[in-house]
């Protein structure tokens, strides 16, 4: 498990719009990648790129290429339903299906997909999803009540138990934590030291402190004015982006003098 | 706080001082003593009676409509005196809307309790086995419209929920353009077309297809049912499929799977219930329909279980004979006809039941 990811030259229009310009970027497998950057600089954009999400968005369009293990997600014999099989995702609001139990939530991905699969196994697939989310000594005795009965931070790792269930190669967090209160964050920030061990993680944050606590690699987003597109300026270790960036603006934006 | 209120206390006390002034934002006020509007209530109709008694007049009527204005005048004065200007014009509204529900109400318990008492009469075994077929005046029965009812709102039923609802998905989920667009004004259209084209319309259709001597059947009924029924149930489904969050299709989208399927497993469920109750309300709206059927269904006295060939009775087209055309005497007709009025609201009423409880057995779990 766990892939690389390459971005070549993205550009991603929404309609006539130039949302984001020119990103360039490496993704490497089991490590956690960060993107962090002002609002509207288009890096939840990049996000939905890297599992063909944003195509549900009508009106936006993908140039360049990204690369997983060096398959052109973009190639016109890639079937999109195929990439989001490999490529997991969770959301910045908890999402658990309101019609479903807690069980059937983290067996979704392949009840959905209509895998057949025998029962033991799937009692094998749901332990393991949700003691990899953190969730199991919480959840074991009520399995079978409502999702939306627990709280929010168990929500949110409910919904990772339920892409980690698929055995993706890649998860994508869009603002995990942005949600949720400081403990319920520590306890997924906790789940994605873990989770990189298994997974190439990428996490979109406005919290530059969970960039910084979370992930290895960092990309600073920012946009240079309303209507201007935005671009990825700096692409580094996080250590070198928050103590030593080579760029201005990255210092001012992580020094919080940014406009 | 109100001038209104301001001068109420100016009139009691001395002009306020300076100091006075800085308090009188006081959050506390005079207010009128429970139960005052009940006895203003019972007040005014008292007084209504004895208006009554001294002029002569009387009837029920005219004594509530006297009663009601005395009330509504006397509260807001009484008020106003005692609580300002303000509270005085919310109190003035809060029973302007309180009547106007209890005006809403009347002609709906009326109706409950008229066909209640009329239709007892010959709520009967016989009513429900027997059809009209040799029967001159008392006894008979109207098996015969019930299950031309049954059979052809159960068909019209069977057809339009299905493209109602495949319409209603192709404009929440694939639809996004000039076709949508069109589509969504030809069903707002044909909501408000009246029954009786749509009579016409099956009716000149059947004719077209199989000819005058056939075409007067249960299934000519039923497409004429159709085209009143498929705009509700595409309304009443696009309405609740597009309250389905976006954010669900995304999660089920990024497990990786299919549009279809996370339309069938994901958007649906979670809008059933309110999908079952719009189709609920749109049976109801076309089980009490006459005009076309009467074009397309015909009436007859006996019995027919084939909607393909022969006239079809159903329970408004009998009500609608047995109260135009009566024999003689007329009673026994007449109340055959509310007995049939009272099956209808009865069968709407299993119907709804049958809906919520629907609803309640697939609606999103919700945290108890």
């Amino acid at each position: 498990m766990a892939k690389r990811i390459e971005l070549k030259k993205l550009n991603i229009h929404y309609g006539d719009f130039l949302a984001v310009k020119d990103v360039d970027m490496m993704i490497e497998p089991r490590s956690v990648t960060a993107f962090i950057g002002p609002s509207g600089c288009g890096k939840s954009t990049v996000l939905r790129s890297l599992n063909r999400m944003l195509e549900v968005t009508p009106g936006a369009r993908v140039d360049g290429e990204v690369l997983l293990d060096n398959v052109n997600l973009y190639d016109k014999a890639v079937d999109p339903v195929r990439v989001r099989r490999q490529v997991g995702m969770v959301f910045q609001q908890p999402n658990p299906f309101p019609t479903m139990s807690i069980r059937e939530n983290v067996l979704a991905g392949i009840q959905l997909n209509n895998k057949r699969m025998a029962h033991s196994e799937k009692e094998e697939v749901l332990e393991r999803s949700l003691r990899s989310a953190n969730l199991w000594n919480e959840v074991k005795d009520r399995l079978d009540r409502p999702g939306s009965s627990l709280s929010g931070g168990q929500q949110q790792r409910l919904c990772i138990a339920r892409a980690t269930a698929v055995q993706p190669e890649v998860l994508l967090m869009d603002e995990p934590c942005s949600a949720l209160d400081p403990i319920s964050t520590l306890a997924i920030e906790d789940l994605i030291q873990e989770l990189k061990e298994d997974y190439t993680v990428v996490i979109v944050t406005h919290n530059m402190q969970q960039a910084a606590r979370v992930s290895e690699k960092t990309g600073f987003f920012t946009i240079n004015g309303t209507g201007m597109p935005g671009h990825l300026v700096e692409f580094d270790n996080t250590e070198t982006i928050f103590s030593n960036p080579k760029e201005k603006q990255t210092e001012d934006y992580i020094t919080g003098r940014f406009g | 706080m109100s001038n209104s209120t301001s001068q109420q206390l100016r009139q009691h006390e001395p002009a306020p001082t300076d100091l006075e002034r800085l308090f009188s934002d006081s959050l506390t006020a005079a207010r009128l003593p429970r139960f005052t509007s009940l006895g203003l209530l019972v007040l005014s109709f008292a007084v209504a009676a004895l208006f009554d008694v001294i002029t002569g007049h009387n009837g029920l009527a005219r004594l509530a409509v006297i009663g009601v204005l005395l009330y509504l005048i006397v509260h807001f004065i009484v008020a106003r005196a005692v609580e300002g200007g303000r509270p005085a014009t919310d109190g003035l509204a809060r029973d302007l809307v309180t009547l106007a529900f209890i005006v809403a109400l009347i002609p709906l318990i009326s109706l409950i309790f008229e066909t209640l008492k009329q239709g007892l009469v010959r709520f009967d075994a016989d009513y429900f086995t027997k059809s009209m077929w040799g029967v001159i005046n008392t006894g008979g029965g109207a098996a015969h419209a019930i299950q031309g009812t049954l059979i052809v709102t159960a068909l019209s039923t069977i057809i339009s929920v299905p493209i109602g609802l495949f319409t209603a998905i192709y404009l929440v989920e694939y639809g996004h353009g000039r076709l949508s667009r069109a589509i969504t004004l030809l069903v707002d259209v044909m909501t408000g077309i009246p029954s009786i084209v749509a009579g016409l319309f099956a009716y000149s259709l059947f004719v077209l297809i199989v000819g005058v001597a056939q075409a007067r059947m249960g299934f000519t009924g039923a497409v004429s049912l159709c085209v009143l029924m498929i705009p509700y149930v595409v309304r009443s489904a696009e309405e609740m499929l597009s309250l389905v969050p976006n954010s669900l299709r995304e999660a089920s989208y990024a497990l990786g799977v299919t549009k279809w399927l996370t339309i069938v497993r994901i958007v649906i469920p979670t809008a059933l219930s309110g999908i079952v109750s719009g189709v609920v309300i749109a049976i109801a709206r076309v089980i009490g329909e006459t005009a076309p059927l009467l074009i397309t269904a015909g009436f007859v006295n006996w019995k027919n279980p084939n909607p393909f060939s022969g006239e079809m009775t159903t329970l408004p087209v009998f009500v609608y004979n047995q109260v135009m055309v009566p024999g003689v005497p007329q009673q026994p007709f007449y109340d055959r006809a509310w007995t049939g009025a009272l099956v209808l609201i009865l069968i709407v009423m299993v119907l709804n039941l049958l809906g919520r409880f629907i609803s309640a057995r697939f609606s999103p779990k919700t945290k108890k």
